[in-house]
């Protein structure tokens, strides 16, 4: 028998390993590039018209979405009525999935038929991600105020709400005021929907809890300290709450946006949302075009109804205040019985911008541990 | 001088699946890891992930990790001692060990998501044991909710701290032979005599060397903690999954890497001092 040489024999175990390890990642699967003419639209007349783009997306007959839950802002009714208009299959994937989870995706799939068409993303994802949004004009552009839409529709607001405190009105009293709550009715009872160092509606939760307290969305001081006295009184509770802990009552008080705690007095009578009129802290959610999305066309659609009255009409029926509310009110369009069931909020929103925003997360990241340890 | 001799192509061709597992599963994750902490976000070579790592939250969450490992490691060795101490007095081919060894070896290896629950489902808010201990007017959460902190961590740490204290230290203990207890006594010393003299230095290395690898075993411990804390990330494991995940503070991903760097470092140096003691226990217990 031939004897190998030990330098061959290391080549050859190391190019076992490089082989194996190439081996790992699965073979890229081209998307089609379906109606190379959509990909590159930036409104539906560069494909001639509205008509044009449904038949383009007609064809590619499916639309990628993801990190959608149905029944966050009505999305399980949207994904359906807009498959069942246009006979287009929605493929949802990860519907629990963060804002960092869409980008990262769109990332990993990139150039696959399986990737992301469309993204939904807190504002701070979507202003650091932009190279990888393709910008689109929807038709009803125009009715999106100035300010929650970039320029070139590159990302464009959708829909909104106010941070709240949801409460299950059989367990506790009614809070009037964000200091009710370190009262000893509220001990043990709470909590915040996630770690505000990691999830944007928790982040709201500390945002609106310094304003209520005379700080600002931007020097989140008072905020921060809020929670740590509820910590100290014993009231915060360090649970993740979840339809199923709100319904099991293990997290009687919640901070969360409007929109999800409307959404959960659907399933849970006593469940009361409390918007308290010196915090009034708003906050809009951004759709984006995966420009390298395998369903161009679809993605624009869907974009479209989105932004139609009756996409508009269906997020306000999940609790969320749509981007074109004012336009659709002044038109009559708008769902106006659904508009008025809304959470009542009295004051002056206040909508950070993405640069306040900066300056609070530097200080949460910083003493965010320590205040609640 | 005898030349050494040379391995055989075959024979090395059988080894190349294991450089294959080790590669895959610990070279390239750690070199992704060392690279990463020293990479920005563009690219290119930085410190200033490393120099993070100086922040007091960073160096507050390695403080609490390394108290969690040290405390569960020493309830667990010290129970866990006692536990193998038991066992040892067994017959050795016993039904009584035989069960117990077997248990510890499952027990071991039970957690994440699974004991996390187990300890909600028991004393969790609405737990059967807190619901019932309530009933009684005893009000287990009285001073806050500990079980999704430090203090509930540590528990739940300790309970798959033990099992393992059982099966890394009973070994030990069989090494240890009567006759060097007959001897102590002939010559008239006392039990506690033999046990400061001569059993405790013997088995000293083997306690400590075991409760090493009980520190290393909490330190790196992460599906537990994930499944039982939401808030505030105590530990660096925790920090780890908010640098990556975060969809508040984003481009920590790079920081992330520093800080599984950091417990690299720790784990590296806790088991080096593992190594020593093995090989002093080894020359009396081999």
């Amino acid at each position: 028998m031939r004897k190998l040489s030990r330098p061959a024999a290391v080549t050859l175990a190391a190019a076992t390993i490089i082989s194996l390890g190439t081996a790992c990642s699965p073979p890229e699967k081209k998307a089609e590039a379906s109606g190379s003419k959509a990909a590159t639209a930036t409104s539906a007349a560069d494909l001639g018209g509205l008509d044009a783009l449904v038949a383009e997306a007609k064809k590619e007959g499916a639309l990628n979405v993801i990190a959608l839950p149905p029944d966050w802002a009505n999305y399980g009714e949207i994904i359906k009525a807009f498959g069942d208009k246009y006979g287009i299959k929605v493929n949802s994937a990860q519907p629990d999935g963060s804002s960092q989870d869409e980008i990262n995706a769109a990332t990993q799939l990139k150039g696959q038929d399986s990737a992301p068409d469309v993204f939904d993303l807190g504002m701070s994802v979507a202003t650091a991600n932009t190279a990888m949004f393709a910008p689109y004009k929807v038709s009803t552009f125009d009715e999106i105020p100035a300010d929650l839409k970039e320029a070139n529709g590159a990302y464009v607001n959708d829909y909104g709400g106010y941070m709240s405190i949801g409460y299950d009105s059989a367990k506790v009293p009614a809070p009037t005021s964000v200091a009710d709550l370190l009262k000893a009715e509220y001990k043990g009872k709470v909590a915040l929907n996630g770690d505000p160092t990691q999830a944007g509606s928790a982040f709201g939760g500390v945002q609106m809890a310094s304003i209520a307290n005379g700080g600002t969305a931007e020097d989140i001081t008072k905020g921060v300290d809020f929670f740590g006295q509820l910590k100290k009184a014993g009231n915060f509770l360090p649970v993740d709450p979840s339809p199923t802990t709100i319904e099991s009552g293990q997290t009687p008080v919640v901070f969360d946006w409007d929109y999800l705690n409307a959404a959960q007095a659907k399933k849970t009578p006593t469940w009361k949302v409390f918007v308290p009129s010196n915090a009034v802290l708003g906050s809009y959610y951004t759709q984006a075009i995966n420009s390298d999305a395998p369903h161009p066309a679809a993605a624009r659609l869907w974009q479209e109804f989105l932004y139609s009255d009756e996409g508009q009409n269906l997020w306000l029926s999940g609790g969320a205040r749509p981007v074109r509310a004012d336009a659709m009110t002044k038109a009559g369009t708008i769902d106006a019985a659904t508009a008025a069931a809304l959470p009542k909020v009295e004051g002056t929103p206040v909508i950070p911008t993405e640069a306040q925003s900066t300056k609070a997360k530097e200080y949460l990241t910083a003493n965010w541990a320590k205040a609640i340890g | 001088m005898a030349s050494r001799p040379r391995l055989r192509g075959a024979a090395l061709f059988g080894t190349a699946p294991f450089f294959a597992y080790v590669a895959i599963f610990l070279i390239i994750p750690t070199l992704v890891v060392v690279i990463g902490a020293f990479a920005g976000d563009e690219g290119g070579f930085t410190l200033s992930n490393v120099r993070a790592l100086g922040d007091a939250y960073i160096v507050e969450a390695f403080g609490r990790s390394i108290a969690l490992s040290a405390m569960s490691a020493l309830i667990g060795a010290v129970l866990g001692a006692v536990l193998a101490y038991a066992l040892v007095t067994a017959r050795k081919d016993g039904l009584l060990r035989r069960v117990v060894t077997a248990a510890a070896g499952v027990l071991a290896q039970f957690g994440g998501v699974t004991l996390a629950f187990a300890f909600l489902a028991t004393i969790g808010l609405s737990g059967f044991l807190t619901l019932w201990l309530s009933d009684h007017g005893i009000d287990l959460y009285g001073n806050g909710v500990w079980l999704f902190e430090l203090p509930g961590l540590t528990l739940v740490y300790t309970y798959f701290q033990i099992p393992l204290m059982v099966i890394v230290f009973l070994p030990a203990l069989d090494g240890i032979r009567p006759q060097w207890r007959e001897a102590a006594e002939s010559l008239g010393g006392t039990t506690w005599q033999y046990w400061t003299r001569v059993a405790g230095p013997l088995l000293a290395p083997a306690f400590l060397g075991s409760a090493l690898l009980l520190f290393a075993n909490a330190f790196s411990a992460y599906a537990t903690a994930a499944a039982l804390v939401s808030q505030g990330s105590p530990i660096v494991p925790l920090q780890i999954r908010g640098a990556l995940t975060s969809e508040v503070v984003l481009g920590q991903a790079n920081l992330g890497k520093a800080m599984a760097l950091g417990m690299v470092i720790v784990v590296a140096v806790v088991m080096a001092l593992y190594a020593l003691l093995q090989k002093r226990t080894a020359t009396w217990l081999g």
